[in-house]
């Protein structure tokens, strides 16, 4: 072991760890509800809740803007100050200053951070321009900014430096596919360079895309967490086959032992652990004429509505 | 680490082991992270560089610059307008003392701004300092930079005593050039009638300037103390002007005469004691001690509220 270890480097275990964590605003209302929450490091978390679920309050209270009325939380296994330096942040989009350009805006934001260097700020705020496409409008006011823009530009201030945990509340907020599409790759990018990511996101379908692991908010109150794996464990994946002898092919699949054969516009079950391509082959060498094949995973959404009951709407 | 650790833990975590299903969308697969780099050591000159920033940012901000502009007139016209009425023999009073030297404009005209447009200026840098950024919402990032919220409000009330000083040293000095400009140089006749020299009158505008300065810098501890409370600036800014002016309503009530010693603008003009012979020290003295006092009050009220407030903006 080499003389420069770090000391007390942060436990391998979590990133973020919270227990009880609870919120309740002046006036009585409940945002956070005696949250357990326990991301991983090296995961990409999605922290997933319909609007008012609070994981907005959660994020103000992992980085330390609003107290928590009980409860703990910490970042990294470290005390906040320590922490924070090691953590990009966006939080409730994009708050920057109207008459500075893109590149004052991040120089001084920096500033901000007592453990950046100064000497590297001005290739650090190069490279998080150019990593969200921004190095054209690098000096353009603020104020000029188009929401994609200022958006990405909220991402580059969370890449100011070396991180190891990045918190993105809705960070495709206001992108365009292709920006979002962007944001996707880089969450990705960044993720396999060993930095935890932990996303809060309505959209079902993007966290489904990037995410390793989610965790669902309702009404302030975690309903589940987990890998994205165990989180779908509850349901099954279907094959689907569009096929004009439908008969045929459902007799096909119960011979083989799928269940919860269905017949409809197409014939469907789950395939219970069989492969799907011995599956496909069983259907050709009856004779069935396969026009098309599909494996269906269960989406982030069944599961989302059979978690929550009554799908996205905000509860009070 | 020792590598030996980290292959190891990834040979425990080998993947065939894990169902296929699952290995395609968990961590369980990725390599072992990097170890983590060492705790990021506070820079010794993170203070002095946030500082910077926030001189920065207030001294290319229009804004700002528009009042300093504004301030920076007001001796010119003060200048023009008693060079022309001077002609007048019949004057007396404070317009024969300008017009009889130089440097008396200085004084003439931190008479004229240092009980409103003096403020104005100082209370808009620190009423803003802390409900702008939260209005703005650059407050929630600033702070998870780690800005720190007692280093912060270092950092803000530094710089908006620094503004308060160049508000009053931009006032001395267009005062001055419009004086050597306008008005005869020389010795300079004092209230009390007898005469110093014309260095030892500028080291007088020195000792003013330090002592309007001071007096600017009690009023932006008071501009941030309110400035904490709110998330929109022009209450503060407009909080600290009504308690000026209400300062102002209660000089004149003659029965209230007792407060008066306490009342901030009420020292604001006790600059002139430098305009006695010898200098007045025990006013500016007790000037700076009511100065101080506001100053202590405030920060820790400002402080208090701000160390524990949510920031939810
Ligand atoms: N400052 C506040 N005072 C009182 N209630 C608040 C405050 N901030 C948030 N809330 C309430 O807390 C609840 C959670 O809000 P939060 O912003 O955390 O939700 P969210 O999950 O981020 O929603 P969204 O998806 O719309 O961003 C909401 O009911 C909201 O009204
Ligand atoms: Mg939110």
């Amino acid at each position: 072991m080499e003389a420069g270890a770090p000391i007390g480097a942060s436990p391998p275990s979590a990133a973020i760890v919270t227990s009880g964590l609870t919120k309740r605003f002046r006036g009585g209302q409940v945002a956070v509800d005696a949250l357990d929450l326990t991301v991983p490091r090296g995961s990409v978390f999605g922290f997933l809740g319909p609007n008012g679920s609070g994981k907005t309050t959660t994020i103000r209270m992992l980085l330390g803007l609003v107290a928590p009325t009980e409860g703990e939380c910490s970042l990294l296994g470290l005390s906040r100050a320590e922490a924070l330096p090691r953590v990009g942040a966006l939080v409730e989009g994009p708050a920057f200053y109207p008459y500075l350009s893109g590149e004052a805006n991040l120089r001084r934001f920096d500033a901000a951070d007592p453990t950046a260097p100064a000497g590297t700020a001005r290739q650090r705020i190069g490279q998080a321009l150019d990593r969200v496409g921004l190095s054209a409008a690098a000096g353009k006011r603020y104020r000029n900014y188009s929401l994609g823009m200022r958006q990405r530009l909220a991402i580059a201030a969370a890449l100011l430096g070396p991180r190891e945990l990045l918190i993105l509340d809705e960070p495709t907020n206001g992108l365009d596919p292709q920006g979002t599409r962007e944001v996707r790759a880089l969450v990705k990018e960044i993720a396999a360079a060993g930095t935890t990511v932990f996303v809060s996101s309505h959209l079902l379908a993007e966290v489904e895309q990037m995410c390793t692991h989610a965790a669902i908010m309702r009404t302030g109150q975690l309903v589940a967490q987990g890998t994205m794996a165990s989180l779908s464990g509850g349901r099954a994946t279907r094959v689907r086959i569009d096929t004009p002898d439908a008969a045929e092919a459902a007799r096909v699949l119960t011979g083989l032992g799928l269940a919860d054969v269905r017949v409809g516009d197409d014939v469907s079950a789950t395939l219970e652990g069989h492969a799907p391509e011995k599956v496909n082959a069983a259907l050709v060498g009856e004779g069935v004429a396969v026009r098309g094949f599909a494996v269906v995973r269960p989406s982030l959404e069944d599961v989302f509505v059979g978690l929550t009951g009554e799908g996205f709407d905000v509860d009070g | 680490m020792s590598t030996a650790e980290s292959t190891e833990a990834r040979t425990r975590r080998t993947p065939g082991l894990v169902p296929v299903a699952e290995t395609l969308s968990s961590a369980e697969r990725r390599p072992a992270e990097p170890v983590p780099p060492l705790p990021p050591a506070r820079r010794p000159w993170a203070f002095w560089r946030l500082l910077g920033s926030e001189l920065e940012l207030t001294f290319k901000r229009p804004r700002n610059l528009a009042m300093l502009a504004v301030v920076a007139c007001v001796p010119v016209i003060v200048g023009i307008t008693l060079w022309i009425v001077a002609g007048d023999e019949a004057m007396g009073g404070l317009v024969a003392d300008v017009a009889g030297n130089s440097l008396m404009l200085t004084f003439a005209s931190f008479s004229f701004l240092v009980l409103l447009l003096m403020p104005i200026t100082v209370s808009v840098v620190a009423g803003d300092s802390i409900a702008g950024e939260a209005g703005a919402g650059t407050l929630r990032y600033l702070l998870a930079a780690p800005a720190g919220r007692t280093r912060l409000l270092a950092v803000k009330y530094l710089n908006a005593v620094v503004y308060g000083y160049a508000v009053t040293a931009v006032v001395a000095l267009s005062a001055l050039v419009t004086g050597l400009i306008l008005f005869p140089a020389g010795p300079m006749t004092l209230l009390s009638g007898s005469t110093v020299s014309m260095a030892e009158g500028l080291t007088r505008i020195l000792i003013s300037v330090g002592y309007v300065g001071a007096g600017m810098a009690a009023l932006a501890a008071v501009a941030m103390a309110l400035s904490v409370f709110t998330e929109v600036p022009i209450g503060a800014i407009a909080g600290t002007m009504v308690l000026v002016i209400v300062c102002q309503v209660l000089r004149a009530i003659p029965q209230l005469s007792a407060l008066e010693p306490y009342l901030l603008p009420s020292r604001f003009t006790s600059f002139d004691a430098v305009l006695r012979s010898p200098i007045d020290t025990g006013a500016l003295m007790s000037g700076l001690v009511t100065f101080g006092a506001y100053i202590t009050l405030s920060l820790t009220i400002a402080w208090a509220h701000f160390s524990g407030k949510d920031i939810t903006a």
